[in-house]
This record gives C-alpha cells, sequence and structure tokens, in this order.
C-alpha cells in the first residue's frame, strides 16, 4: 500500500492502518516525514497521561483499572506502553500487556508496546511521534507508560499533561524520592501496593513532602492510595486525574505547557539534526580520529583537543 | 572413625588427589547433578565427617525416618502402581481404568480434562476443543457415576488430581460412593488440593489465594470428621519440576509449601494431630538416579524434624512424608520414543531406590498424545518387573551409608534450608508467591538448562546427539474423537432438563451465603452436588463471592 | 527495510504448561527480536487483536493441551477477517506429524516439536524474512 492509501484508511479509523503507520514512523521507513507532516495537522486534541515510577510498583495494571473505568465515559483511549531493549542483543521482551488482558476485547482500546532501543530516558524514541499518531486518529486519552527501571524516569513529564508517579511502600523513604526529583514532576502520586507494610509511613512523608514543596503553589499534588489488583483506590485515582484536566484547563495551562512540549521537541530535533551533518561529515569524522590519537598519545592534552575539533568545525 | 584414623584417610586421599592429574577428564558434558550441584570424581568417610547413625538416618519406620517410613517398606507391600488416567467421555475412562485393573494396577488416578480442571463445563464457550483431550470430561455427579460404574470404592483407593475445584470433584465421588452404599468412612484416596504450586507452577488455579486456602482447610476439617483414611492434599513438587525447577526447589518449595498447609490448619484452631497425617506428597522422579534418591531422603528427614520441632506434632504418624511419585514427564523425547521406555524405567528405579509409596510411570508415547493402551501396558510392566524381577524390594534403603549419597542427601538439604530462609524474609511463601519469587528461580532455571542443553553441557539421546535423520514416527497414537465434545454437550443439556432445577439454584443460593460466611464450604457443595448442580454452576458461584486470580507472568 | 522483527508469543485456550513459551520468548529476546508475550488463557480472538494493534511480523503459538486444531484454524480464519493475512503463524508443543500436515495444508508455519533448539527458531524466523526481501 501507499502512504497516501494508509492515511485513507487511517482517516477511515481502520485500526490495521493506524498499526502500520505508526510502525513506519517508529522504524524511521520511508514515508514517516509524509506521515509526521499529516499527523502534525491533526493532532493536539488528546488528552496524555504518563505514569511512571520504579519498576514493580504496578504502573501496567493500574493503567488497565483505570482505563476500565474511564471506558464508562470516555470513547477512545490509547495506551503505549514501554519496556527497556537488552542493551546485549537488542532484542525486548515487551510483557506490560500482561497486565492488560482484560482490555484485549474493547474496540476502543488500542494498546501498543514499544521497547527503548537504547533510549535512556524510560520511554522509546518515537513515544511522542506515536502519542501524535493516537492523537490524530482519534484516541481522546493517551496513556504512557515507562519503563520504569531507575527513579529518574523524568523526561515523561514533558510529554504529557498529567504525570502520574507511582510508588509501593517499599520505595523506599521521603528523602530518597526527593533526590530522584520525582517530586517535582509528579501531578498525582500513587501509592500502590497499599495493603503492605510501610503504605501509612509513605503516605505522610509523601504528603508532607508536598506541603513544604507545594506551599505556593495553586496545584498541589494528591497522594492517593490503591491496591491495583484489587480495583481500590481507582476511583479516588480518576476523579484526581480530571481534578489536574480541569485545573490545567481553567488556567490555560493546557495551552501553556504544549507550547513548552512543542518549543521542547523542536530544538531537540534541531540538536539532532545538527549533530547528524556533522557526523555524517567524512572530513569530521576523520579529524575526530586524528584527535582522538593525539590525545591518547599523549601529544596534546584533552582540551587542546576539544579546542582543535571545535576550529575544525567552526572552518565550514 | 579416630581423629588419627581421619587424618590418614586424609593423607590418603590427597595423594591420590594428586595422581588425577595425570589422567584427563572430558569438559564435556558437566560433571555436576542436573542441578547444578558441583560433584567430586569418588566420595569417601571424609565427605561425611560428623555422620551419626542414629541422628541422620535412624531405622526404617522410626524418626528421622531417612531410610523409609515403614518398617517393612516393600517387604510388607509393594508400593502402589497408580497409573494416571483420563480421556474422553466418563464411559471411555472407565474402561480404561478395568484395563490397568485387570492388568494388576493397584490404585486408581484420575486425569481431568483441561476444562474440568478450571471449574467449567463441557459446554463452556471457552471449552471449545477442549472437552476430553487431555483427560476425562467431568460436569456433573452423573459423569463421576459414570466413571466409577462397576468399580466399587470400598475396594479401591482413588487419587484426583484435581486443584482449583478439588472440593466439588471430590464432593462428586462422595456421593458417587454414597450412591454405591459405600459410607464415607469406608474411603481411601487423595485429591490433590494443592493450591499454592498452581500459582507457582502448574496454573490451574481459579481463586486468589486466600479463598483458595480457607477452603482447603474446610477439607482438612471435614475429612478428619468424616472421611478419616482421604489424604486430603498431595503437595505437590511434580509440577514445580516439570516447570524447570531443580532438583533443590523442587524439594524446598514443595516444603514449604507443606509447612504453610500446616499453619494454615493451626490458625483455624486444628489439633496439628488431626489433620497431619492426611498430608501426603508427590514428587518427580528425573534422571539424575542419585540426586532423585537423595532428595527423597532429605525429604523425608526435614519434614519429620519440623513437624516434630517446629509444629510440636505428637503423633507419629504426623511426621510421616508419604509420597507418591510420577516420572518425569519433561524428561520424554519426541525423537526416538521407544528410548522414553528406558528413561522411565531408570527414573521408576530411582523412585523406588528412594522408597516411595505410590508410583506412576510414564508412557513412550507422551511427548505426542495421551498413552495409548500398549505404551501404558509397557509402563505399569515396567513397575512389575522391578517389583518381581530385580530384587531391589528385598532389602531397605539399600543406598543409605553410600559417602556419595549421604553427602548428596546432606546437601540437598542444606540448599533447601537456604530457600526456607529465603522465603521466610519475604514473609512466608503465599507472600513469596505474590512477589513471584519461586516463579523466577523457576523461569531462570528451565532457561539456564536449555542454554546447557543448547550448548551441549548436557546430552539428551536422539535430540542433541545420537540423532536420527529423517525419522518417521512408528508408534500407535491415541487420538481422541471429537464426537466426545459433541457427546458431552448433549449429556449436559440433557441433565439440565432433567434435575429440579429450582432445588439447584436454592443450593447455590445458600453455598454463596456460606461462601459469606465462615462456614464450613464442603457442607453446601454437598448439597449442590446431590442436587446435580453443575461443576461450571457451583464454580461460579463461588467465583461471585471470591473472584478470579489473575497471574502475573515471571521470566 | 524494518529494523527490528517483532513475534508475537501466544498461549491460546486453557493450557497452562508455559514454560516452553516463556524460555523461547526470552530466547528470542537474547537472538535480538522484540517479543510480545500476553500470559495464558488468550482467545483467539484476543491474540489476534494483539498481533494487529502491535504490528507483529509473526505469531509463535504454543499448544500442548491438544486443541491445535480448533485453535490454529481460527487464529488463521480472524487474521484473514481482519485483513491480516500477512502475519505468518508458526507454532510449536504437542501435535502429531498428521495434524501437522493438515495445518500446513492450511498455511500454518512450521511446527517445532518437544526438543526443538531456540537456535533452529531463530534460524527459521530469520529465513523466512531473508526470502520475503
Amino acid at each position: 500500500m501507499t502512504i497516501s492509501e494508509y492515511l485513507k484508511k487511517f482517516e477511515e479509523k481502520d485500526i490495521r492502518a493506524l498499526s502500520k503507520i505508526i510502525t513506519i514512523v517508529e522504524e524511521g521507513l520511508e514515508g514517516s516525514e509524509e506521515i509526521l507532516e499529516y499527523i502534525s495537522k491533526k493532532a493536539g486534541n488528546a488528552y496524555r497521561i504518563g505514569f511512571t515510577g520504579p519498576q514493580g510498583s504496578g504502573k501496567s495494571t493500574l493503567i488497565a483499572k483505570l482505563t476500565k473505568r474511564l471506558l464508562k465515559r470516555i470513547k477512545e483511549i490509547g495506551i503505549i506502553a514501554c519496556d527497556p531493549s537488552s542493551p546485549f542483543s537488542r532484542g525486548a521482551l515487551l510483557g506490560d500487556r500482561i497486565r492488560m488482558n482484560e482490555l484485549f476485547l474493547e474496540k476502543e482500546v488500542f494498546i501498543r508496546s514499544m521497547a527503548t532501543r537504547g533510549s535512556l530516558n524510560g520511554l522509546a524514541y518515537k513515544t511522542k511521534e506515536v502519542a501524535d499518531i493516537l492523537d490524530a486518529f482519534g484516541k481522546e486519552v493517551i496513556i504512557i507508560e515507562t519503563i520504569g527501571a531507575s527513579q529518574v524516569d523524568v523526561e515523561i513529564s514533558n510529554l504529557v499533561d498529567t504525570t502520574v508517579v507511582v510508588f509501593v511502600p517499599e520505595s523506599g523513604d521521603g528523602i530518597q524520592i526527593l533526590k530522584a526529583g520525582l517530586t517535582e514532576i509528579g501531578d498525582i502520586f500513587v501509592i500502590n501496593k497499599s495493603d503492605r507494610m510501610g503504605a501509612d509511613v509513605l503516605y505522610y512523608e509523601l504528603k508532607n513532602l508536598i506541603e513544604m514543596s507545594y506551599q505556593n503553589s495553586k496545584w498541589k499534588p494528591p497522594v492517593v492510595l490503591t491496591q491495583a489488583i484489587n480495583n481500590q483506590g481507582i476511583e479516588e485515582l480518576e476523579k484526581f486525574i480530571f481534578e489536574h484536566y480541569n485545573y490545567l484547563k481553567e488556567n490555560n495551562l493546557l495551552q501553556e505547557k504544549r507550547k513548552e512540549m512543542l518549543k521542547r521537541e523542536l530544538a531537540s530535533n534541531f540538536e539532532q539534526e545538527i549533530l547528524k551533518i556533522y557526523w555524517q561529515d567524512e572530513r569530521i569524522r576523520k579529524k575526530f580520529d586524528e584527535i582522538f590519537l593525539e590525545i591518547l598519545n599523549k601529544k596534546i592534552s584533552f582540551s587542546e583537543g576539544v579546542k582543535k575539533l571545535l576550529k575544525e568545525v567552526k572552518n565550514d | 572413625m579416630t581423629e588419627k584414623e581421619r587424618e590418614e584417610l586424609e593423607k590418603e586421599y590427597h595423594l591420590w588427589e594428586e595422581k588425577l592429574k595425570d589422567f584427563p577428564q572430558c569438559s564435556l558434558p558437566l560433571f555436576n547433578t542436573i542441578s547444578n550441584i558441583p560433584l567430586k570424581i569418588v566420595y569417601t568417610p571424609l565427605d561425611i565427617k560428623d555422620f551419626d547413625y542414629l541422628r541422620d538416618l535412624g531405622f526404617p519406620g522410626e524418626y528421622p525416618f531417612t531410610r523409609g517410613i515403614r518398617y517393612t517398606m516393600y517387604r510388607g507391600r509393594i508400593w502402589t502402581m497408580r497409573q494416571f488416567s483420563g480421556f474422553g467421555t466418563a464411559e471411555d475412562t472407565n474402561k480404561r481404568f478395568k484395563f490397568l485393573l485387570a492388568h494388576g494396577e493397584t490404585g486408581l488416578s484420575v486425569a481431568f480434562d483441561y476444562p474440568t480442571l478450571l471449574g467449567k463445563d463441557s459446554d463452556d464457550p471457552m471449552a471449545k476443543g477442549e472437552v476430553g483431550v487431555c483427560g476425562v470430561a467431568v460436569s456433573s455427579l452423573r459423569d463421576m457415576e459414570i466413571l466409577f460404574d462397576g468399580i466399587p470404592l470400598d475396594q479401591v483407593s482413588t487419587s484426583m488430581t484435581i486443584n482449583g475445584p478439588a472440593a466439588i470433584i471430590w464432593a462428586f465421588y462422595l456421593i458417587t460412593a454414597e450412591k454405591q452404599g459405600v459410607p464415607f468412612y469406608k474411603l481411601r484416596g487423595t485429591i490433590q488440593n494443592d493450591i499454592l504450586k498452581e500459582y507457582i507452577a502448574q496454573k490451574s488455579y481459579i481463586f486468589p489465594p486466600e479463598p483458595s486456602l480457607r477452603i482447603i482447610v474446610d477439607i482438612m476439617e471435614f475429612a478428619s470428621k468424616e472421611v478419616p483414611q482421604w489424604n486430603t492434599i498431595s503437595i505437590s513438587g511434580y509440577h514445580i519440576r516439570e516447570a524447570g525447577s531443580t532438583a533443590v526447589q523442587e524439594l524446598a518449595f514443595t516444603l514449604m509449601d507443606g509447612f504453610t498447609y500446616v499453619e494454615e490448619g493451626i490458625k483455624r484452631g486444628l489439633d496439628v494431630d488431626t489433620f497431619a497425617p492426611r498430608l501426603s506428597f508427590f514428587f518427580n522422579s528425573h534422571l539424575d538416579f542419585f540426586e532423585e534418591i537423595a532428595k527423597f531422603r532429605a525429604a523425608r528427614r526435614i519434614w519429620a524434624r519440623e513437624m516434630k520441632n517446629r509444629y510440636g506434632a505428637k503423633k507419629k504418624e504426623s511426621l510421616l512424608l508419604r509420597f507418591h511419585t510420577q516420572t518425569a514427564g519433561c524428561s520424554l523425547t519426541a525423537q526416538q520414543p521407544e528410548n522414553n521406555i528406558i528413561r522411565t524405567a531408570y527414573e521408576a528405579l530411582a523412585a523406588v531406590l528412594g522408597g516411595t509409596q505410590s508410583l506412576h510411570t510414564n508412557s513412550m508415547d507422551e511427548a505426542w498424545a495421551l498413552p495409548s493402551e500398549k505404551a501404558v501396558l509397557i509402563a505399569l510392566r515396567t513397575q512389575q518387573i522391578l517389583a518381581y524381577e530385580t530384587g531391589v524390594v528385598n532389602v531397605i534403603d539399600p543406598l543409605g551409608g553410600s559417602y556419595y549419597v549421604e553427602y548428596l542427601t546432606n546437601k540437598l538439604e542444606e540448599e533447601a534450608y537456604r530457600y526456607f530462609e529465603k522465603i521466610e524474609k519475604l514473609g512466608g511463601m503465599v507472600q513469596a508467591i505474590k512477589a513471584g519469587f519461586p516463579q523466577r528461580e523457576i523461569a531462570e532455571a528451565a532457561y539456564r538448562y536449555q542454554k546447557e542443553l543448547e550448548e551441549k553441557k548436557r546430552i539428551i539421546v536422539g535430540v542433541n546427539e545420537f540423532v536420527l535423520e529423517d525419522e518417521k514416527l512408528e508408534i500407535p497414537l491415541l487420538r481422541i474423537d471429537p464426537e466426545v465434545e459433541r457427546r458431552q454437550v448433549e449429556r449436559l443439556q440433557k441433565l439440565r432438563k432433567e434435575r429440579d432445577n429450582i432445588i439447584c439454584e436454592k443450593r447455590l443460593k445458600e453455598l454463596k451465603m456460606a461462601a459469606k460466611s465462615n462456614e464450613n464450604l464442603m457442607y453446601p457443595i454437598l448439597e449442590c452436588a446431590r442436587a446435580y448442580c453443575t461443576l461450571g454452576e457451583i464454580t461460579n458461584a463461588l467465583k461471585e463471592v471470591f473472584g478470579e486470580y489473575k497471574e502475573e507472568a515471571f521470566f | 527495510m524494518k529494523k527490528k522483527i517483532k513475534i508475537l508469543i501466544a498461549k491460546p485456550g486453557l493450557d497452562g504448561h508455559d514454560r516452553g513459551a516463556k524460555v523461547v520468548a526470552r530466547g528470542l529476546r537474547d537472538a535480538g527480536f522484540e517479543v510480545i508475550y500476553t500470559g495464558l488463557h488468550q482467545t483467539p480472538e484476543m491474540i489476534v487483536n494483539t498481533a494487529i494493534q502491535e504490528d507483529v511480523d509473526m505469531i509463535g503459538i504454543s499448544i500442548l493441551s491438544g486443541a491445535h486444531m480448533t485453535i490454529f484454524p481460527e487464529v488463521l480464519r480472524l487474521l484473514k477477517e481482519k485483513g491480516a493475512t500477512d502475519i505468518h503463524v508458526f507454532g510449536g508443543g504437542i501435535i502429531p506429524d498428521e495434524d501437522k500436515e493438515k495445518l500446513y495444508q492450511m498455511g500454518v508455519g512450521k511446527l517445532f516439536d518437544p526438543g526443538t533448539k531456540i537456535s533452529e527458531i531463530v534460524e527459521y524466523i530469520n529465513n523466512y524474512f531473508k526470502d520475503k526481501l
């Protein structure tokens, strides 16, 4: 099929076309630019929620239960679940769907797993683009899940309107959470598996932290206790998500956030393109290798080498 | 040995060890056990330095029962030859039971089909294509009556491999006996009823852990009063091993599951000596001959010790680890299937030298299909030849005192206790299961084993060595008639029309009420069975109260 | 040319034996593929929906309970119905040779026996895609 044929089917809400288009863009295959052009005109309506937090905190189960609830009033939902690629084999075991089994036969839910393929910020490289595609397809809510391996998957907050940070009672104490920078990006905090020991302690520590950090803010992130596996606390979580959405809308922050996102995306793409240009330049690469050897053999110092390289680039 | 003798021995041993260097050893395959316990080339008294006969072995029939749980073991009674059977309709399986009994089988063992194992009737939409295919379909009391038609239940002992819906299937069996005029107290047999290993390995769970454990204790309580000769749980390691675990993991997780059931019983307020004598076990017998024998011996010793010291059991019967063994299904090959007869024979020998009370031997064609009549007969004969021709039944625990076997027994016990500690730190077996600990250990062991096979560190004849190119399968295979499903569905629909549906409704409602309260569920379940409520109807009623368990896959 | 081959490893029906499926999934990951595993008790409809949403190249079905003559044809039928016949179906487990023949006739790809090495499956997948080019 040609790209325009795919796009035509896409407009007709054909799932296979949606899926194929995501693949083309994710893989950077021929036609992805044309697709992204088309998408950029249509995307921008969906409400995006991000879920981050350490591995094993139950993000996937939470998302599944939340989605089940949302389906009562939201028609179209898209979910992007990220999982790490093996640094050795570059393969990946994408298993987040296991916890979302109950959604497989829901026509309005589209779930896509994405491997990080070397990206280090907890998300796949093309997560934003795929979210845009789902947006353009007509998904009203898009949920994005990070891999959650490290405590510091903060990039997600740049991609979504509402960031939910999920902990479990064993996640550590308030100081560690503060250090990880997670209190800065969370719009809503969840303590999942709250039947485990330590849930109450963590709850109060988090609440105190938030009191201190958000004294003068209009939005004070709430803390929700959940047991996703038993469907407990999901109603409350949903309520706070909608509260945050309204807060953003009423304060014109949705637009602000998206402006920021666009700017950041532009800068990042620009940087990547520049880097590509220079790295693809044969001459520069040769010079790089030469200078590297000079540094290695102690003919020049490290900083001298950097300066030399820069001069080479500037001479272009 | 005196200190001086030991020193002398040690000196001589080291001298001998030095000479070994002149004789090269192969690097492949691996010379450790299948569980990766490293092995020396020879074992001497030095390897069992603190050996104390009375403390470590004792005599057969006496604490710590390492050598065997009975005074006379096989001289008193040969192990039960109990072949796991079941396929098609109840009539088909009834025929197979009678065939095996006529040929010398001494106990019955029922294999149910997948829908039945998961508490679903044969006409459930998810049952399509699965009715009677890997076991017998039993959807109601009527099926159970047909299954045991012509088989007097006071004269056989029956083992039923059923877990999630164990209480219900057992109820069908009990009422079948009732209808034959056999009182409950005369019934002998076992229900597997070991839900913990379902979460870990076999995956035929229905309800979440807490209500499942409640039902199990209900069964234990009921049996201790009404069906005193019945084994209420067959605490299983077989499936854990089949899922890929090592022998150590099989030993440790099985015993830990056992301890958990004991604790649940005690929590309910039951006196341990009232239910512990009826706990039984079910182990795998795999290919690493000596490791398996050591495993069985270690299991007996550990169980006896913990039951006595930790749980304060006073009756001797509470300390006995009685077990059934099945030869390892996962060791069977699809290639050159006749070879499986030999594998099964070795595994059966290990089980007997390990002192099993009951044995199932696999058939050679089981990597392809359910056993054909010809294949299952050979499997039965394997046991009979073992019992009557080889002489291994003449002496109890013939390998006792072997330096290697005693070393391995100690080693497996040591490794098991390491796992006990880890699991206790996680908060006990139920918490460990929720956290995925045993599941991950097993998946890791399974993957490691596969890698070893592919790197030829372990050899399987016919599979990665001594392969026959372009093999053609030349053994007859059992085929299940697709008519089975249709017949079952028809029978079910007929049953639903003919029974008193008002009473059924009533009984199911009463069951739900009982499930919500603290009542022992066996009584209302028996009432439902008597009214010919179907398996699916009873299971669904309980699902409404208890919910369904959804697993997390652990790699 | 796509960078990554995506495979869905599926456990259909009521069969709970997942040792093989999990070992294969992990092995394929170690061979560089992106593997989707969705757990036990999948219906053919769930499998096909997942395959389409994830745009997988192949579906590997693991079945040991004897229900293969029901499951495979149903998966093929649904793939056809949803216009996704370019997704290749293969499998493994306990399937007698006679039934394998029938399934091959229907369009199922290779059916692997017990004892198959992971490297064989990897080779099969790589060769399949080499030919596609």
